[in-house]
C-alpha cells in the first residue's frame, strides 16, 4: 500500500468514527456520563501526547506538565469568560491558551533544561507546585479567576467534534514531527545528550522546541476542558494531575505514540469502569486498585505497553530505533 | 519575634529532616526517588498516635514501636516492589513508576474504613503543651522534644553511618555497587538495612509532626513528603549533610513566609529557592557535580 493510499485510508477511518461515536451520542446509545468520559479521555490524549514529546521522544523528564494544562484552562477559560463565548472568541481562547502556556514553557525552559534527569524533574515540580499556588491566588489579581474557589461561569462551547478534531490534529501533528527533521534530533538528545552534541545537534534548541511544543498542546487541551466541563479548580492542576499523564506515557511504553494514545483512553476509561462496576461498598477500593494495577504492569511490563513501537494508528516510514532503556529516568 | 521564627523554622526544618534523610540515603544507594516514603512517614504517624491513644502505650514505647513498624514496612516495600525491578535490570523511570504506585496504595489503603479511615481526625498530644518564657523568647515543651528527639536521631545515624561495619557497607553500596559486590558485601541486605533506617526515622518524623501540628490524615503524607525530598535535592542528594541543611532552609523559608509575608504563598517561596538554587548549582549546595558520564 503506497503511502498516499494509506492516508486516504486512515482519514476515511477517522471520519467514519467520527460519525459512528456523533450518531451513537446523539440517539443516547452513549449517555450523557460516558460521553463526558470519552471527551475527557481525548483531552487527557492530546495534554499526554505533548508529555510524549517532551519526555517519550526528547527525554526531558517533566514533573509539571499539570501546570500548562492548567495554565492553557486558565487562560482560555478568563478570555471567554470576560468576552464572550462565540465561536472566534473560542477559537482566540483556545489559541490564548496554548499560546500562554507555550510562552510559560519557553521562559521557564531556557534556564532549567540545562537540568539533567532526576534534578529536572524535581525543578520542574517544583514549577508545578508554584503554578498551583499562583492559581490558588489568581482571585487576589483577577476575581474573575476565583482563586480557591474555583471559577465558574465559562461558556461551555467545547463540543465532541472539537475536541475529536484537535485529538486527531494533536496525534498527526505528534506523528509527523517524530519522523522529521527536529523530531530525529529531539530522538538523538534523549538516547544520548553528549553524542547528538558532538554530532553538531544544538541539543538546546531541540530540548527547548519539544518542551515549547508540547507544553502548548497541554494548554489546548487545558482550554478545550474548561470548555467542556463547567467548573476550573486549582486542585484539578495539582501534582497528582502530573502524575496521572506521566503515567500514561510511561505506561504506554516511552517514544511509542501509539502507547500514549492507546494507554490515555484505556486509563481513563479503566478508572470510570471501575466506578461504575464495584460495589457500593468497594467504591473505597478504587484507589487501591488504580495502584496496584500501576505495580504489577510496571513489575510485568517495565518497557511500557508497547515499549517504543507502533501500530497502524502512526504509520513507520522506516525502522526507527524503538524502546527508550537510555532515557534518563 | 524574630528568634521565635527561628524557632519554629529549626522546628519545622529538623522535622522535614528526619524525612529528607530517608530519600536522600536512599536515592545514595539505588538511585531511586522513593516517592513513598512519604507515606510512610504518614504511617509512622498514625502507629505513633494510635500506639499512645488506643494501645496506651507509654509514649516513648509508641515512638518506637511506630519506628519498628515503619521500618518493617520500608523493608517490605522494598522487598516486593523495587527488588523484583533491580533484579531484572528495568529501567530506573520504571522503579519510579512502581513507587509512585507504592504511594498512592498507601495512601488509599490507609483511607479504607478497616484501616485508618479517610477523615481528618484531631489528634491529642501525649503531655500537655506548656510555654516558657525565656526572657525575649516563647518556647515550648514540644519545640524541646522536636530538637532534643532529632539531634538525638541524628548524631545516632551519625554514628550508624560512619562507625559501624553497616554503615561503611552502606557507603561502599553507595559508591560503587558493583564494586561492593565483588568485595563481598551483602547488596541487598545493605539496601534493605537503608530502608529500614531510612523509614524509622521518617515514622519518628511523623509523630513529632502531629506533636506540633496536632491532626492527622492518609494524605498527610504528600506534602511533607516532597518538601522532604525536594531538601535533599536541594542540599545535593545522596549527601547526608546536605539533606539536613536543605530541611533547615525549606523550613525556615516556610516559617518566614508565613511569619512575615503571608501564607498564601508558603508553597511556592521554598520551591523557588529549589529552582533557584539549581540554577546556579546544578548538583544542589553540597552536592558535587560530577564530570558528565559519556
Amino acid at each position: 500500500m503506497s503511502e498516499r493510499t494509506r492516508s486516504v485510508l486512515v482519514a476515511v477511518v477517522l471520519v467514519a468514527i467520527y460519525v459512528a461515536l456523533t450518531t451513537l451520542r446523539q440517539a443516547g446509545a452513549i449517555d450523557e456520563y460516558w460521553s463526558q468520559v470519552m471527551d475527557l479521555s481525548l483531552i487527557i490524549t492530546i495534554s499526554a501526547v505533548g508529555l510524549s514529546l517532551i519526555y517519550g521522544f526528547t527525554g526531558q523528564f517533566s514533573l509539571g506538565h499539570a501546570a500548562f494544562y492548567g495554565i492553557g484552562a486558565y487562560v482560555a477559560g478568563y478570555v471567554t469568560k470576560t468576552l464572550g463565548g462565540s465561536l472566534p472568541l473560542y477559537v482566540l481562547a483556545l489559541a490564548a491558551g496554548a499560546a500562554f502556556a507555550a510562552a510559560v514553557a519557553f521562559l521557564i525552559g531556557l534556564p532549567i533544561l540545562r537540568l539533567r534527569s532526576d534534578y529536572l524533574g524535581i525543578a520542574t515540580l517544583g514549577f508545578g507546585i508554584i503554578v498551583k499556588v499562583v492559581m490558588d491566588n489568581t482571585d487576589k489579581f483577577l476575581p474573575a479567576m476565583g482563586g480557591p474557589r474555583g471559577m465558574l461561569g465559562i461558556p461551555q462551547v467545547t463540543t465532541f467534534g472539537w475536541i475529536y478534531w484537535a485529538a486527531v490534529a494533536t496525534i498527526v501533528l505528534a506523528r509527523n514531527l517524530v519522523h522529521s527533521s527536529p523530531g530525529r534530533a529531539a530522538i538523538a538528545v534523549r538516547e544520548d545528550e553528549i553524542a547528538a552534541d558532538i554530532m553538531g545537534i544544538d541539543t538546546t534548541r531541540y530540548k527547548t522546541l519539544m518542551f515549547v511544543l508540547g507544553a502548548g498542546l497541554a494548554g489546548l487541551a487545558g482550554g478545550l476542558y474548561a470548555h467542556r466541563y463547567p467548573f476550573l479548580h486549582p486542585t484539578s492542576f495539582d501534582f497528582l494531575k502530573s502524575l496521572d499523564v506521566l503515567l500514561i506515557v510511561v505506561l504506554g511504553g516511552l517514544g511509542s505514540l501509539t502507547g500514549t494514545v492507546v494507554t490515555a483512553i484505556g486509563w481513563v476509561f479503566l478508572l470510570e469502569w471501575l466506578r461504575n462496576v464495584l460495589p457500593q461498598d468497594f467504591l473505597d477500593w478504587r484507589g487501591v486498585i488504580y495502584a496496584l494495577v500501576l505495580i504489577v504492569l510496571m513489575i510485568l511490563r517495565p518497557q511500557g505497553l508497547l515499549g517504543g513501537r507502533e501500530l497502524v494508528l502512526v504509520p513507520r516510514r522506516e525502522p526507527a530505533k524503538g524502546g527508550s532503556s537510555h532515557a534518563a529516568a | 519575634m524574630f528568634l521565635e521564627q527561628l524557632l519554629n523554622g529549626l522546628q519545622l526544618g529538623l522535622v522535614y529532616a528526619l524525612i529528607a534523610l530517608g530519600y536522600t540515603m536512599v536515592y545514595g544507594i539505588i538511585k531511586l526517588i522513593n516517592f513513598a516514603h512519604g507515606d510512610v512517614f504518614m504511617v509512622g504517624a498514625y502507629l505513633g498516635v494510635l500506639g499512645y491513644t488506643v494501645w496506651k502505650l507509654p509514649f516513648p514505647v509508641a515512638v518506637v514501636v511506630a519506628m519498628a513498624g515503619a521500618a518493617v514496612l520500608g523493608v517490605t516495600i522494598e522487598r516486593l516492589a523495587y527488588r523484583p525491578l533491580r533484579v531484572r535490570n528495568a529501567p530506573r523511570i520504571a522503579a519510579l513508576i512502581t513507587a509512585i504506585g507504592v504511594s498512592l496504595f498507601l495512601e488509599y489503603f490507609s483511607s479504607l474504613r478497616f484501616v485508618f479511615g479517610p477523615n481528618y481526625r484531631v489528634v491529642d498530644r501525649p503531655f500537655k503543651d506548656v510555654r516558657w518564657q525565656l526572657g525575649p523568647l516563647g518556647i515550648s515543651n514540644i519545640q524541646v522534644i522536636v530538637l532534643l528527639t532529632v539531634i538525638a536521631l541524628l548524631l545516632l545515624l551519625q554514628f550508624v553511618v560512619y562507625r559501624t561495619k553497616i554503615g561503611k557497607a552502606m557507603r561502599a553500596v553507595s559508591f560503587d555497587m558493583d564494586a561492593a559486590r565483588l568485595m563481598g558485601i551483602d547488596v541487598d541486605r545493605v539496601i534493605s538495612f537503608t530502608f529500614a533506617i531510612g523509614s524509622a526515622l521518617a515514622a519518628a518524623a511523623g509523630i513529632l509532626y502531629v506533636m506540633a501540628y496536632p491532626q492527622i490524615y492518609p494524605f498527610m503524607g504528600i506534602m511533607p513528603g516532597l518538601k522532604a525530598f525536594t531538601a535533599a535535592v536541594l542540599g545535593g542528594i545522596g549527601n547526608i549533610p546536605g539533606a539536613v541543611l536543605g530541611a533547615l532552609i525549606m523550613g525556615m523559608a516556610e516559617v518566614f513566609t508565613v511569619g512575615y509575608v503571608t501564607s498564601d504563598y508558603r508553597d511556592a517561596v521554598a520551591f523557588s529557592i529549589l529552582i533557584l538554587v539549581l540554577l546556579v548549582r546544578p548538583a544542589g549546595l553540597l552536592g558535587k557535580a560530577g564530570p558528565e558520564k559519556v
